[in-house]
């Protein structure tokens, strides 16, 4: 059983810090009214950002200076998700234009954009597979505590993590604290409750909004990151990043919009996710694609409890979706 | 004291004329195009004109391409149009991958299944009543958790895509030719059972007809009739709805099962009509795709084949482009991400003016 | 009182809304320890003056002085830090929040909900309120809240309060309280600015009174030598005779019977409890009582759109035949051949569909006749064409958004269509909410076409005045129970008003 935890955990964790990341991002926007279906498209361009920045820093340098090799990828991540972020809330909030649309035109752009640099990259590199692989930088970014490898179980279970994982969870842990034990927190949340309320008290309303959601959009971009240097040893291929954006929008309402939920659901949703590889081995192949179901068939059983308990505090912010404009 | 004052404020427009409104759109997508122009010649080095003639030519270049443009209009649209009704009920159904992918499910499933059993009408029959099912179960399960619960449909319908998605690959397997590959390949290959009959030569015209029929039946469903009366009140104001008289939930349920069943015939349309094959990318993504097609044509079906038209001579084109400049696929995400940017930006202009504040006589 | 000196000057204010002058040229001061009340009918413009001074809207012409001194006051914030506080009709409160964290929502100090709450209790104790810090919004009752929205702008230290329509939504009991509340306020110094158009109410608490009309600033009175008939006249105007015809009823017979209606809310509030009451054709019987006290529930229990828990709606025919109302809904109403019009309180959240056109809307409640799939989109763009012209509808043409229609022109839309269907019973609530004076006797008179053709009206009201003159009979909810059912030409105002505070039962007892 432990020998099955020790090889289970791990991977679910890995498998799970994107989604942290993206969730607890997303919360951060959400909780500010605004409901970004364009996460999916962020964490690809937070993703293959970072990818160029190590590239960039890769090919121009024979040994890594590791303060660099590790800040150079963190600061294009952050750069490109803010600037994701800044477009989303340009057009939502200054423009108030459609939410859900705009969203997926994030989507569509930073999946394309993603792919598109790295197809690019790949070509440049040369290489005779469809990735590209950035082996120094992940080495930095993989780097395990210490002592994990003389812990035993519990360290491969606890210690056995990159800093980027440990950042996912303090980062779950700071957001639930500022949201609700901060004034910070208190007008996020009025601003996503509601704007003309937290507005007639005196609260910028539109900072607030601008705010929020590009902290989220940054955040959301570092389980981009995560995954190319950490998860996937620094090789880029297109489309591996899948659909884990969108599981981490539905994390959001799997948490009840509580970052510090997320740090174990987003471990649990890693668990589902992997599921389909812990099956005994001479199961059918079919079966193992009804397995990676699980995460999904999950998200929609918590979306319907949710709904049928219909409790106050359980519900979305009140002004979810809405673009807010005070002159009405 | 502080502060200056506001030097502009913004106010809801009133009614905006028709061609107003056309010419504000049509200058976001001239600068979106511009724009365009201006980042693929920064990243091929091209002159924009070249390139713009490129993405003509992948459109129109040959009779074949501009079937395909039609073909790939047709598809697009009809999914969008699967859409239009639900949004216009304000429920935001992104499932429209899913539902066409268990329609293209469902017809595969009779082509493999019964294909070499029953005459092929028959067959065909069958095909087109088990594909339109599996995509209205697919879009009433949602709906009716959203009636009876409220349950958020965005996400429900959203998540039902991985579902189906999933789905789909576990047939796959199960029907995979030849056992190992993971792929089912070309179904019925040597008797084409369960293949839709050409009108003349093009193998695309009967999918190009069905959807026009579609588009008319939408758009006189929407306009014309008593159900679609219904659904926009239910869409505008619940409260109005129920003082109406109208049954929220039986309409809800209703205007899913007719999104789902259009979103089916996509995917009948997919299986029997073009691809003759079942992958789990066959959809791809255009149910994501439609929901900015319907939105971008505020839900009227004959504006709809112009965005379908927009999207897909850009993917087109720039498919176009990516072969002959060697560039990645993935270019005509970002041109179209980049246009959407600017459509959904013009919206404000159509919306809202800007004006400038009366000057305030200060105390200085 | 002697030394005054003004902490609020306002210097030929003006705010328009697109043609709509909201505001023009109001000059008005407010001193040190006094309540101003600022009277005016509705749409006189005090609302918006309010939301001046308050930060909301931003004057276009026009100067704020703050004890003198020239301010800018861009945002609730800047109001706020010069210790100008207001409390909206609406409440701006965050449902999910405790009353602390809305009080300190937006405030530039550490939070800490303890320390904070202690001060709210402090606050409390002086000046007479009754809250629990830690209550969340959503479990508060009316009084309650608005104790919350005072409260938070004493704990930002105003020194000018401004009430907008406090009492509107309180009980006598809870009325009263606040006066007392105000009172205290200001003899700590403070001032207070109070809208209302309750004159009984501005001569109980008032110092002065400031009176507006049409946006414009037209008096202000010392309170102690004003009276009513002088305050009214400036208000409106010219002297206020309402002059609404009001016809014998002409032959009258049951119509609807109201047996015993109980009726809970979703959260298991009790909002009608034993009501029983006859609407008679031919005859207009008044619903009077405070806002919120079982009104919209009577009338939506009687249009099947409100679950009832107990009782009888019986509908009578001209046969005499019986017919239950209760478990119906609107359209099993209609099938019953009923033909019941309702003009709901929320006209364009409920009567009608904002973003849809006039010809559109016509065809709310009619859209199912004839078997074709399709509507019949000829009748209703000819009802629209027809309701604009003999209404006098001020509109762009028939395919215009209502929701770009002026508020008098929206309820014409929505009255129009609603006795376009020749029905025998019709209920209306505030039906004149909002409108000026022309669109509310255009209204009236409309109302009473209705009762002369032999309609069962049933008149949901506010202004008691109307009450008295239009309707024949006045019904009185208080608490959502009956308390007095009245002859509207042998009652007063004082008989009716006492009712609408006093269950006859509770009057009784004591």
């Amino acid at each position: 059983m432990l020998d099955f935890l020790i090889r289970f955990i791990p991977r679910a964790v890995g498998q799970g810090i994107p989604l942290m990341y993206g969730s607890v991002g997303e919360t951060i926007t959400e909780k500010s009214g605004n409901l970004n279906l364009g996460t999916a498209g962020i964490m690809y361009v937070g993703g293959i950002c970072g990818v160029i920045g190590a590239f960039l820093y890769e090919t121009g340098n024979k040994t890594l200076n590791p303060f660099l090799g590790i800040f150079i990828p963190l600061g294009c991540c952050i750069a490109g998700s803010l600037a994701m972020g800044l477009l989303y809330c340009f057009l939502t909030v200054s423009l108030r234009a459609n939410q859900n649309v705009c969203g997926l035109a994030m989507t569509t752009f930073g999946v394309g954009f993603g792919n598109f640099f790295g197809g690019s990259l790949i070509k440049l590199s040369g290489a005779d597979v469809p990735s590209i692989a950035l082996s120094k930088t992940s080495g930095l970014f993989s780097q395990k505590l210490p002592i994990a490898d003389q812990a035993g179980w519990f360290g491969k279970i606890f210690l056995s993590y990159s800093f980027l994982a440990y950042a996912a969870v303090a980062i779950a842990l700071i957001a639930s604290y500022i949201i609700h034990n901060t004034r910070t927190g208190l007008s996020l949340r009025a601003v996503g409750e509601s704007p003309a309320t937290a507005d007639a008290a005196g609260i910028d309303v539109i900072k607030y909004k601008y705010v929020a959601t590009c902290i989220g959009a940054m955040i959301s971009g570092l389980g981009g990151l995560y995954y190319v240097f950490d998860y996937a040893s620094g090789v880029w291929s297109n489309d591996a990043f899948g659909d884990r954006g969108w599981l981490a929008i539905a994390l959001v309402i799997f948490t009840i919009w509580q970052p510090v939920h997320s740090i174990w659901a987003s471990i649990a949703f890693g668990g589902l996710y992997i599921l389909h590889m812990f099956i005994p081995a001479g199961t059918n192949l079919a079966i193992k694609e009804l397995y990676q179901m699980a995460p999904f068939l999950a998200t929609i059983i918590m979306l319907i409890i949710t709904s049928i308990r219909n409790r106050r505090e359980n519900q979305p912010p009140a002004s979810l979706g809405l673009s807010y404009f005070n002159m009405e | 004291m502080h502060n200056k004052a506001p030097r502009f404020y913004i106010a809801r427009r009133g009614d905006i004329l028709w061609y107003k409104a056309w010419g504000i759109r049509a200058i976001a997508i001239a600068l979106a195009l511009l724009l365009c122009g201006f980042i693929t010649m920064a990243a091929t080095g091209l002159d924009p004109i070249k390139v713009y003639v490129t993405m003509l030519d992948g459109n129109f270049g040959t009779s074949r391409r501009f079937w395909m443009l039609l073909q790939n209009m047709a598809i697009l649209l009809c999914v969008s149009l699967a859409l239009a009704p639900a949004f216009r009920m304000h429920f935001w159904n992104l499932g429209g991958d899913g539902q066409s992918l268990m329609g293209a499910l469902g017809a595969a499933a009779c082509m493999i299944c019964i294909g070499d059993r029953i005459p092929n009408v028959l067959l065909i029959i069958i095909m087109i009543a088990v594909s339109i099912s599996c995509g209205i179960i697919w879009a009433v399960i949602p709906a009716y958790f959203k009636a009876r619960f409220g349950t958020n449909e965005t996400l429900f319908t959203l998540m039902m895509n991985y579902v189906a998605t999933q789905l789909v690959a576990f047939f796959v397997i199960i029907w995979e030719v030849p056992k190992g590959s993971g792929k089912i390949g070309i179904i019925n290959q040597s008797t084409q059972a369960g293949w839709f009959p050409q009108i003349g030569t093009n193998k695309y015209l009967l999918n190009i007809i069905i959807v026009l029929f579609i588009t008319v039946f939408i758009f006189i469903y929407m306009r014309y009739s008593k159900h679609g009366y219904e659904l926009a009140v239910v869409g505008e104001s619940e409260a109005t709805a129920r003082y109406a008289g109208i049954k929220i939930n039986r309409v809800i349920i209703r205007t899913m099962a007719l999104s789902g069943a259009i979103c089916g015939i996509t995917g009948l349309l997919l299986v029997g009509g073009t691809d003759h094959t079942l992958t789990t990318t066959i959809v791809a993504g255009r149910g994501f795709t439609g929901v900015m097609v319907a939105w971008l044509a505020k839900f009227n079906p004959f504006v709809m084949i112009a965005t379908t038209f927009l999207l897909v001579f850009l993917e087109r084109g720039s498919a176009e482009i990516t072969t002959i400049f060697g560039l990645n696929q993935s270019f005509g995400d970002i041109i179209t991400g980049i246009i959407l940017f600017f459509i959904l930006s013009s919206d404000f202009f159509l919306n809202y003016k800007i004006t400038k504040t009366k000057t305030q006589k200060e105390a200085a | 009182m002697d030394a005054k000196t003004p902490v609020l000057g306002l210097s030929h204010l003006t705010k328009r809304f697109g043609k709509v002058v909201a505001n023009e040229d109001v000059c008005l001061d407010v001193y040190e320890g006094e309540i101003l009340a600022l009277l005016g009918e509705n749409g006189s413009g005090k609302t918006t003056l309010m939301n001046m001074i308050s930060g909301i809207y931003f004057p276009d012409e026009g100067e704020i002085y703050f004890k003198g001194e020239p301010v800018v006051i861009a945002s609730p914030k800047d109001a706020f830090s010069l210790g100008i506080g207001m409390i909206h009709q609406h409440f701006k409160l965050v449902d999910i929040l405790s009353a602390t964290e809305n009080i300190i929502l937006g405030m530039e100090e550490k939070p800490d909900l303890n320390k904070s709450a202690d001060r709210i209790k402090a606050i409390c104790e002086k000046y007479g309120f009754d809250i629990d810090p830690y209550k969340k919004i959503y479990e508060m009752s009316v009084s309650e809240k608005q104790t919350v929205e005072i409260v938070k702008v004493l704990y930002r230290g105003a020194q000018l309060l401004i009430l907008d329509e406090p009492t509107a939504v309180l009980t006598p009991q809870e009325t009263e309280k606040l006066f007392e509340v105000l009172r205290n306020m200001k003899k700590d110094g403070k001032s207070v600015i109070i809208i209302t158009h309750k004159l009984q109410e501005v001569l109980d608490i008032s110092d002065r009174v400031a009176i507006l009309r049409k946006g414009r600033y037209i008096c202000d009175v010392e309170t102690a030598s004003a009276n009513v008939q002088e305050l009214t006249d400036a208000m409106v105007g010219h002297s206020v005779s309402l002059n609404i015809e009001r016809p014998e009823p002409v032959n009258p017979k049951k119509r609807i019977v109201v047996e015993n209606l109980t009726v809970f809310d979703e959260e298991g509030v009790c909002k009608l409890k034993d009501v029983s009451f006859t609407a008679k054709s031919g005859e207009i019987i008044g619903i009077a009582g405070i806002a919120g006290n079982g009104q919209k529930e009577l009338l939506e229990a009687i249009a099947g759109l409100q679950q009832v828990d107990s009782g009888h709606i019986y509908y009578i025919g001209d046969d005499k035949s019986r017919q239950e109302l209760i478990g119906k809904d609107p359209l099993e109403i209609m099938d019953l051949g009923v033909s019941l019009s309702f003009v709901p309180e929320d006209r364009l959240g409920m009567g009608l569909v904002a973003n849809m056109g006039l010809a559109d809307n016509m065809m709310l409640r009619s859209f199912r006749k004839g078997n074709s799939v399709f509507t019949d989109r000829k009748r209703p763009r000819e009802l629209a064409a027809s309701i604009v012209e003999r209404l006098e509808v001020n509109t762009p043409g028939i395919a215009t958004m209502v929701r770009k229609l002026s508020g008098g022109n929206v309820q014409k839309v929505l009255v129009g269509r609603e006795i376009s269907t020749a029905p025998t019973v019709l209920l209306t609530a505030y039906a004149v909410r909002g409108l000026d004076i022309n669109s509310s006797y255009t209204i009236y008179d409309l109302i009473n076409q209705q009762k002369k053709a032999g309609v069962a009206v049933v008149y949901v009201g506010e202004d008691l005045d109307v009450l008295l003159e239009l309707c024949d009979r006045i019904l009185v909810l208080c608490d959502g129970q009956v308390s007095g059912l009245l002859d509207a030409r042998e009652t007063d105002k004082r008989e009716v008003g006492y009712l609408m505070t006093n269950l006859r039962g509770e009057a009784h007892a004591q």
